[in-house]
C-alpha cells in the first residue's frame, strides 16, 4: 500500500543545496507495524515529511493505495492527508484550551464529518487508544503526559486512516509512560491490524516494531524483521 | 470545512483570549460610536439651523439696501447701512404682480428703551399690519399694530416676549403700562409669542411700533431698512426676486446691476448656504471620527498578526491532519470579521445612546439617520475584511513542517 521508489529530496537555499534523501525505495504493506530508525540528520524526518504528504519529493514516486502522490499541490495533499493519513507528533500538539473530545474531533471537521456523527466517532476512537472515559470532558491542558499522547493517538484514529504516522511519539515522555504508548500501537496493530511506521533515533523504541528500516546520510542501510522484539502486555487498558 | 464549524472554532478562539479581544473590540466601538455620533450631531446642527431659518417666514424674499459705489470708489459703507430703500419702493413691489402675497417694509434700530425703572438697549423695528403673516409672528396678549395705528402715528408698541422680561418681569401681561423709546413714551398693546433662539439677533428681544411712527419719530426719515415680500408659492420665488430686481433697478434708475444700491436676497438661498455650512462641518466631524475607526482597524490587525504568530504550531497541526489553505485563511478572516462586526454592533449601541443623550441634555437635537447605521455596519465589516485579509494570508501561506517545528 505504500510504495516508494528512488525518492530524493534535496533542499536548496539560496547557493546551498542540501540532499537530504538519496533515493530511498521500500514498500510497506497493510497491517505491517514498520520503525524507520536513523541517528539525527540520516534523513528520517524528512522521509516521514514525505511519507505523510506534508512534503513533495525532488524526484521519485509515491504511491499511497495506489495513487501517486508525489506531484500533487498543496490542497491535494490536505485532501489525502485529512483522508489516508493520522499523525502522532512528539510534541503532541494538542489544542491546548479545548477539551479532550474537541480535540479527538477535529480531524473531523475538516473532513466534513456531519456534527452529530463527530462524538461517537471520537469515542470509539478514544476507546481504542485506551483513554479512560473520565477524561473526556477534560481540557488537554489538565492531563498527564501519556494521557495527552493517548488523545493525540485518538485523534490520529478518529478519520480511520490507512496510515498511522508515529514521529518520535515517546520523545517526550519517560520511559515507563513511553512503554504503553508504545504497548498502544502494538495493541493497534495487532488487534485493528492498523498499519504504523514509527519514526525515531532510539532502537529500544525502534524494537517495539515488526519491521526496522535503518536509514543513514539518506539512504536505506538495512531493511529487516525486528530480531529481538520488544511486547509490551496489557492488563488493563 | 462548512461555516458553522469555521464560526466555532473561531469564538473559541476569541474567547480563549477574552481580554485581549475585548480590548481590541474596543478600538473598533470608539471608532463607530464615534462616526454615528458625531455625524448625527452634524445632521441634527443642519436640521436645527434650516428650522431657525423656516422660522422667520414662508416663501420669504427679502429686500435689503446695499451701498452704492461712485465710479472709480471702491470705498463702502457696510452693506445694509445705505439708505435706498423707501415705503414707496414697498407700494411699488406690492403691485408687482399676483406673485406677491404680502409686502411688509419694516425700520429697525436699536435704542434704549425704559420702563419704571427697568432699562433695556433693545431693537426697535417700524412695522406694517401684514409684519406678523410675512414673518411668522404670532400674538400672544393684547393685539398687533393696526393700519389705524399707522395712519394716526400712533405711539403704541408691541414687545417681544425677551423685552417683555426684561421690562416687566417674567411673564407679567404688560398691556396697558408705557414705556419709553428715546424719551418717547409708547402705550404697550400686545406681546408676540416666543419664537426661540438666544443671544444677539434674536426674534424675541424685539419691540414692533408702527413704520410710519418710527419714520416720523425715531429715525426722522422716510426711509426702510428692509422690506420683506411673501411669494404666493415657493416656485414663484426665483421669478419673484428676479422682478423685484428689475423694478427697484428702474425706480433707483441704475442700469448697471453691478452697482445696484440694494440686494434682494431669496430664504431659498440662506437655507442651501447654511445647510452647505453644517454639512461642511459634519463631514469635518465625521473625518475626524473615520481617523479612529482606521486607527482601530489597524489595533484589528495588529492582534490578528500576534495571534497567528502565537498559534504558528496549531497552524501547523491542523494543516497536518487535513486543513486546506483555505480553511485556515477562512477561519482567520471570521475571527477578525467576528471582532469588528461585535465591536460594530456595540459601537451603533454606544453611538445612538450618545446622541440620544446629547438630545436629553438639551445641547443640540441630534438625529441619527439609519444611512449611517448601514454605512458603519458595512464599514466594520469592511475593515475586518481589509485588515484581516493579511495575517489571515500569513496564516494559511505557513508551510506545515516548520509551523509545527515552530518554538
Amino acid at each position: 500500500m505504500i510504495e516508494i521508489s528512488d525518492i530524493t529530496k534535496t533542499y536548496v537555499d539560496g547557493p546551498l543545496r542540501f540532499q537530504a534523501l538519496r533515493g530511498v525505495s521500500f514498500s510497506i504493506d497493510d497491517g505491517e507495524f514498520v520503525a524507520i530508525m536513523g541517528p539525527s540528520g540520516s534523513g528520517k524526518s524528512t522521509l516521514m515529511h514525505i511519507l505523510g504528504c506534508l512534503d513533495t519529493p525532488t524526484s521519485g514516486a509515491y504511491a499511497l493505495d495506489g495513487r501517486d502522490v508525489s506531484e500533487l499541490d498543496d490542497d491535494e495533499l490536505a485532501r489525502i492527508r485529512c483522508e489516508k493519513i493520522g499523525f502522532v507528533f512528539q510534541a503532541f500538539n494538542l489544542l491546548p484550551r479545548a477539551t479532550v473530545m474537541r480535540n479527538v474531533a477535529l480531524p473531523l471537521v475538516y473532513a466534513d464529518v456531519p456534527a452529530e456523527e463527530r462524538e461517537a466517532r471520537a469515542r470509539k476512537a478514544l476507546k481504542a487508544a485506551g483513554l479512560d472515559e473520565a477524561h473526556y470532558a477534560h481540557l488537554s491542558n489538565q492531563l498527564s503526559g501519556g494521557q495527552i499522547q493517548r488523545v493525540a493517538i485518538a485523534r490520529a484514529l478518529v478519520n480511520d486512516p490507512s496510515l498511522i504516522l508515529a514521529d518520535e511519539p515517546t520523545g517526550n515522555l519517560d520511559t515507563k509512560t513511553g512503554e504503553v504508548v508504545l504497548g498502544t500501537f502494538q495493541k493497534l496493530n495487532q488487534e485493528q491490524g492498523r498499519t504504523i511506521v514509527l519514526i525515531t533515533h532510539e532502537s529500544d523504541v525502534a524494537e517495539h516494531a515488526r519491521r526496522i528500516i535503518h536509514v543513514r546520510d539518506g539512504r536505506v542501510i538495512e531493511d529487516s524483521k525486528s530480531h529481538t522484539r520488544r511486547i509490551i502486555h496489557h492488563e488493563n487498558n | 470545512m462548512k461555516i458553522i464549524d469555521t464560526l466555532q472554532e473561531t469564538s473559541a478562539a476569541l474567547l480563549a483570549n477574552k481580554a485581549r479581544s475585548g480590548l481590541t473590540m474596543l478600538g473598533i466601538v470608539i471608532g463607530i460610536a464615534s462616526v454615528i455620533a458625531m455625524v448625527s450631531i452634524g445632521q441634527g446642527a443642519q436640521r436645527s439651523i434650516q428650522e431657525r431659518i423656516q422660522s422667520i417666514g414662508s416663501n420669504l424674499i427679502l429686500v435689503m439696501p446695499g451701498f452704492q459705489r461712485g465710479l472709480g470708489f471702491q470705498v463702502s459703507q457696510g452693506r445694509g447701512s445705505a439708505r435706498t430703500l423707501t415705503q414707496q419702493d414697498a407700494d411699488a413691489i406690492a403691485g408687482l404682480s399676483e406673485g406677491v402675497a404680502a409686502v411688509a417694509p419694516e425700520l429697525s434700530g436699536r435704542y434704549q428703551v425704559t420702563a419704571k425703572g427697568t432699562n433695556t438697549n433693545t431693537s426697535v423695528v417700524g412695522v406694517v399690519p401684514a409684519y406678523p403673516d410675512v414673518r411668522n409672528v404670532q400674538i400672544d396678549l393684547g393685539s398687533f399694530v393696526t393700519q389705524q395705528n399707522m395712519l394716526s402715528l400712533s405711539k403704541v408698541a408691541v414687545l417681544g416676549p425677551t423685552a417683555r422680561d426684561d421690562l416687566f418681569g417674567t411673564d407679567t401681561n404688560p398691556v396697558g403700562q408705557t414705556i419709553r423709546i428715546r424719551g418717547i413714551e409708547f402705550k404697550v398693546i400686545g406681546v408676540t409669542k416666543a419664537k426661540g433662539g438666544t443671544g444677539f439677533g434674536s426674534q424675541d428681544d424685539m419691540i414692533f411700533i408702527p413704520l410710519s411712527t418710527a419714520q416720523k419719530f425715531l429715525a426722522g426719515d422716510a426711509f426702510v431698512t428692509t422690506i420683506s415680500v411673501q411669494a404666493q408659492n415657493q416656485n414663484a420665488m426665483a421669478g419673484l426676486q428676479q422682478e423685484i430686481t428689475d423694478l427697484l433697478l428702474a425706480r433707483h434708475r441704475i442700469s448697471d446691476p453691478q452697482l445696484a444700491d440694494f440686494s434682494v436676497v431669496n430664504q431659498n438661498d440662506i437655507v442651501a448656504t447654511a445647510s452647505s455650512i453644517a454639512q461642511t462641518f459634519t463631514i469635518l466631524l465625521a473625518s475626524v471620527a473615520a481617523i479612529s475607526l482606521i486607527v482601530g482597524g489597524i489595533g484589528i490587525m495588529n492582534m490578528m498578526l500576534t495571534t497567528v504568530t502565537e498559534r504558528t504550531r496549531e497552524i501547523g497541526l491542523r494543516k497536518a491532519i487535513g486543513a486546506t489553505k483555505r480553511d485556515i485563511a477562512m477561519q482567520f478572516l471570521v475571527e477578525a470579521v467576528l471582532l469588528t462586526g461585535i465591536g460594530g454592533v456595540f459601537g451603533i449601541l454606544v453611538g445612538v445612546g450618545v446622541s440620544v443623550a446629547i438630545a436629553a441634555f438639551g445641547v443640540l437635537q441630534t438625529a441619527v439617520s439609519l444611512p449611517s447605521i448601514i454605512l458603519a455596519v458595512a464599514v466594520s465589516a469592511g475593515i475586518g475584511i481589509a485588515f484581516g485579509f493579511y495575517p489571515a494570508q500569513r496564516a494559511a501561506d505557513l508551510n506545515p513542517i516548520e509551523a509545527l517545528r515552530y518554538e
